[in-house]
């Protein structure tokens, strides 16, 4: 079913010392406190990372239960937010495929599609051979998700020790770490137009539409970097 | 509480499922070496980074109590650490969370 080999190369990835684990570790301790704050309980908090596994998706969820926003709100807020790992998705399985995979390990191991996992697996895949890096991709989301988890369930029961400044400090780390992450990947003309006019559309468009930016935004620049890039032979 | 909270949760994951589902449905037909794929890829990394210039410029939640300068300031300073210690990411990351902390207590 998978191979243990390189299941566990790909789980320990996350020790690696440019590792999304501490940036995961803090933004869901803050998650897990947030849930506390909200009145879920633990089984509830550890629950729902285990199932959704993406943080603007849960914070959006947070969010929604506060002011008591219906299901159909919550169902629509959250896919619009979340609606991003459908590109990164796209432009990540395409590596994993073999022939010699079962089809339906796709879609279980899709779960795992986050932006810290999602990172790991782009720097790494050219090391892996082909037909195992579907066992390594699990290794390395499983890797990842048992830290959101774990985390989760940390700040759900250390919530009451942490004072606003703390809470405030756990929110900049994660948006801090992917933001290098994204300027260490701008080693091409594409992929810098497509980080900068990411950002820079993503601002604007929040002016027409808070829902809408992050797609529309993001999907200009990324269409208008592409073709750039094109032109000007990447 | 208006709804249930199981429900929310359910409804939560859903909807973050839906999108990696139809990715991998997608994905199925398009080669890695191809321009569609190429494409993909830039609208992977400028969605994220509009998603991160969001979270910075109009945060939801506890990062909106701290001043839009403060935040820029934060992220600035952890930008030219992560240059100057060579592309490493571990420096950056712990100072964001002690710098914002400090200059949100104290401001």
């Amino acid at each position: 079913m998978i191979n243990t080999k390189y299941f566990l190369k790909g789980f320990f990835c996350v020790k690696a010392a440019n590792s999304p684990a501490i940036a995961l570790f803090a933004s869901f301790i803050a998650v897990g406190a947030l849930f506390k704050s909200i009145g879920l309980n633990v089984q509830e908090s550890v629950f729902s990372t285990f199932l959704t596994y993406a943080l603007p998706g849960s914070l959006i969820m947070a969010e929604s239960l506060i002011v008591g926003a219906s299901l159909l709100n919550i169902f629509l807020a959250v896919w619009l937010v979340n609606a991003r790992l459908y590109p990164m998705t796209v432009s990540l399985f395409p590596l994993l495929a073999h022939k010699s995979q079962p089809r339906l390990k796709y879609y279980l191991a899709c779960h795992f599609i986050a932006v810290s996992a999602w990172l790991i697996m782009k720097e790494n895949y050219k090391s892996v051979e082909r037909k195992y890096r579907l066992d390594y991709w699990i290794g390395v989301g499983t890797a990842n998700l048992s830290v959101a988890v774990s985390a989760t369930a940390i700040g759900f029961f250390i919530a009451d020790h942490l004072n606003n400044d703390m809470m405030i400090g756990l929110a900049i780390v994660n948006p801090v770490y992917f933001i290098c992450v994204m300027v260490g990947a701008m080693k091409t003309i594409q992929m810098s137009l497509a980080v900068i006019l990411g950002s820079v559309f993503g601002i604007s468009f929040y002016f027409i539409s808070p829902e809408w930016c992050i797609l529309f935004g993001g999907f200009t620049a990324g269409t208008l970097a592409f073709f750039i890039g094109e032109l000007n032979g990447n | 509480m208006a709804i249930n909270i199981l429900l929310a949760i359910l409804a939560t994951s859903l909807a973050t499922y839906v999108s990696r589902f139809l990715g991998v449905i997608t994905s199925k037909k398009i080669k890695e070496n191809s321009k569609i794929f190429k494409w993909f890829n830039c609208l992977a990394y400028s969605t994220l980074s509009a998603l991160l210039a969001r979270l910075i410029i109009f945060p939801a939640g506890a990062l909106a109590e701290v001043d839009y300068l403060i935040r820029f300031i934060v992220v600035f300073i952890c930008l030219v650490l992560f240059f100057v210690s060579k592309k490493n990411f571990v420096y950056p990351t712990v100072l964001s969370a002690l710098l914002l902390a400090f200059l949100s207590s104290s401001f």
